[in-house]
């Protein structure tokens, strides 16, 4: 199946002379749930930007669905729904009517039905004759995604779709991406909250200083660059390893009362075994053993600072 | 073409009218009002009449006029202008909706209100004078032209300004003073022959003059150069409006 999704060489230059986004290279299938992670003002929101139509590209090539991004817009921009970061809402409107004139305004015509399904699910059901000006940040979120839900799209962007929202609307919101990708709706999102990519998404982005460094399947992202960090909790503080540890690799940490020890999951095989006859023939004593996997952040962190 | 669209950008800004109506119909009526009182009573005490039209029914359609382009370029302005403030525009330029559905249905909407405003006056004046209108077709088109022209101007200006005080500054530097020079409270020709010849500078000028003319037949400029001159400028709104959304300017970076 051809991506729905398809960007090559896509470079933004502001007038300001700052190159937004340099030469990137991306294919997202359809059915995805694709997290794009960066730092602020990596080119996160300029690369959803310019798909939705918000921001002119400078060069290269943005096919959705197939269709040309500026040259067929209204193919590739009825396909797609988005969140954006901030709260943009017309405050004196009230729930139901927001939703509603983004269906038409998307050349859908008027179905009420679909648009109490989308408020119920996002328990906005009740809030429905309420001005948006009286709802709390999180009501008006949820408002946002609604909004980019009413004209049922095939393709969803979610800038920053946390960012300043409690627990529950967090599960409630992964659980319509869940729904969502049931049908078959591709998903795009961006985020700070590493632990989100990591439990939700399929695959993932790393972009930086405009350009897009990787681009992996999260598993094999996690194995490839996962460290593996072993943990010696000892029953005495040492000060100095041993000699007859060394050669072992290991590192005296938390103040002497742990023993770690780093290893390559994938790729290296360890000999723990060893390791444990070596503390035993020292006459250490220990009273704990753990192993920890690195977490995305930990190896998003590393990629950045390179 | 996406009608839909379009007719839902008309319809929301139309609710935003009649959200308030009573303030968008209120203030037009109390301001028609006072000019019967200052300009039909106290000065048409002493001109009782022009071209043979009473002082009163004169300055009905120069007033109505007067309304007409201020309500149109408030209205654009502001249309266009609060989405931009409030970043709710993302959503515009998100959706399969060109540029010029776009201008369809916040222009629309924009000079549909103002031509309301204009019948209401026009209503309102009715119980102060007698007003005939001798050519209803040409009222009615030079109230759309012009409405529609002042509303793309408006729209114009909306997309220019990045704060509210700007929104304010090209009506009342420009247009209040171009309407009160331009006829709406008496006829050019009273005038010295040289400001008679600076008048004709005056877009407004043009565009009350074929208004009157569809009143009471009586006009300081030919009816065909009114109608041309209107649609000169509406055209020169419309090339603008297209530069704006070919290049982006102020919606898109």
């Amino acid at each position: 199946m051809p991506p729905i999704i398809h960007v090559a060489g896509l470079s933004k230059t502001y007038s300001s002379g700052f190159s937004a986004l340099k030469n990137i290279k991306l294919d997202i299938g359809q059915g995805e749930i694709f997290a794009l992670l960066g730092p602020n003002g990596a080119g996160k929101t300029t690369l959803i930007s310019i798909l939705c139509g918000i921001v002119t590209k400078s060069s290269g090539t943005a096919l959705v669905g197939g269709h040309d991004i500026e040259r067929e817009f209204r193919a590739t921009r009825r396909m797609i729904g988005l969140v954006p970061q901030e709260l943009h809402l017309s405050i004196f409107e009230k729930v139901w009517d927001a939703v509603s004139f983004s269906r038409t305004l998307f050349g859908l015509p008027r179905n009420d039905g679909q648009i109490e399904l989308i408020l119920k699910e996002l328990s906005l059901w009740d809030k429905r004759n309420d001005k948006i000006m009286a709802l709390s940040g999180g009501m008006k979120r949820r408002v946002l995604i609604a909004k980019a839900l009413a004209h049922e799209p095939k393709v969803l962007f979610l800038d920053e779709p946390t960012a300043g929202v409690d627990v529950e609307l967090r599960k409630d919101m992964w659980n319509v991406v869940r729904g969502l990708r049931e049908n078959g709706v591709t998903i795009i999102l961006t985020t700070h909250y590493i632990e989100e990519a990591e439990e939700m998404a399929d695959r993932v982005g790393v972009i930086n200083k405009g350009e897009l460094i990787l681009v992996e399947d999260k598993k094999t992202l996690m194995e490839k660059l996962g460290q593996k960090r072993l943990s010696i909790l000892l029953d005495q503080p040492l000060s100095t390893l041993p000699k007859k540890l060394q050669g072992h690799g290991l590192e005296i940490a938390d103040g002497g009362k742990q023993l770690q020890y780093r290893y390559d999951g994938r790729h290296q095989k360890p000999d723990i075994a060893g390791l444990l006859r070596g503390l035993d023939a020292a006459k250490i004593g220990y009273h704990d053993v753990a192993t920890t996997q690195s977490s995305l952040e930990e190896i998003f962190l590393g990629l950045v600072k390179q | 073409m996406n009608w839909r669209g379009v007719s839902t950008i008309f319809v929301y800004e139309m609710k935003r009218f009649f959200r308030t109506l009573f303030q968008s119909l209120i203030s037009p009526v109390i301001s028609t009002t006072l000019y019967f009182v200052v300009f039909g009573s106290a000065i048409g005490g002493r001109i009782t009449q022009i071209d043979g039209v009473s002082y009163g029914a004169f300055i009905v359609p120069g007033m109505i006029m007067l309304s007409l382009l201020t309500q149109s370029i408030s209205n654009a302005s502001f249309g266009i202008y609060f989405p931009r403030f409030s970043g709710t525009i993302y959503e515009y330029l998100s959706a399969p909706v060109s540029a010029m559905e776009m201008v369809m249905g916040f222009v629309g909407a924009a000079a549909a209100k103002s031509v309301l405003i204009g019948l209401v006056i026009l209503a309102t004046s009715t119980l102060f004078v007698s007003v005939s209108i001798m050519h209803p077709f040409w009222m009615m088109l030079f109230l759309v032209l012009t409405a529609v022209t002042f509303s793309l101007f408006g729209f114009i200006i909306g997309l220019w300004a990045d704060g509210f005080e700007k929104l304010q500054i090209i009506p009342l530097l420009i247009v209040t003073p171009l309407t009160f020079l331009g006829g709406s409270f008496y006829s050019i020709r009273v005038l010295p022959p040289f400001w008679q010849q600076v008048s004709y500078f005056n877009p407004v000028v043009y565009l009350i003059s074929g208004f009157r003319w569809a009143f009471y037949e009586v006009s300081d400029v030919s009816l065909y150069v009114s109608l041309g001159m209107t649609c000169v400028f509406m055209a020169v709104c419309l090339l603008a409006v297209g530069w704006i959304f070919r290049t982006g300017y102020r919606l898109k970076t």
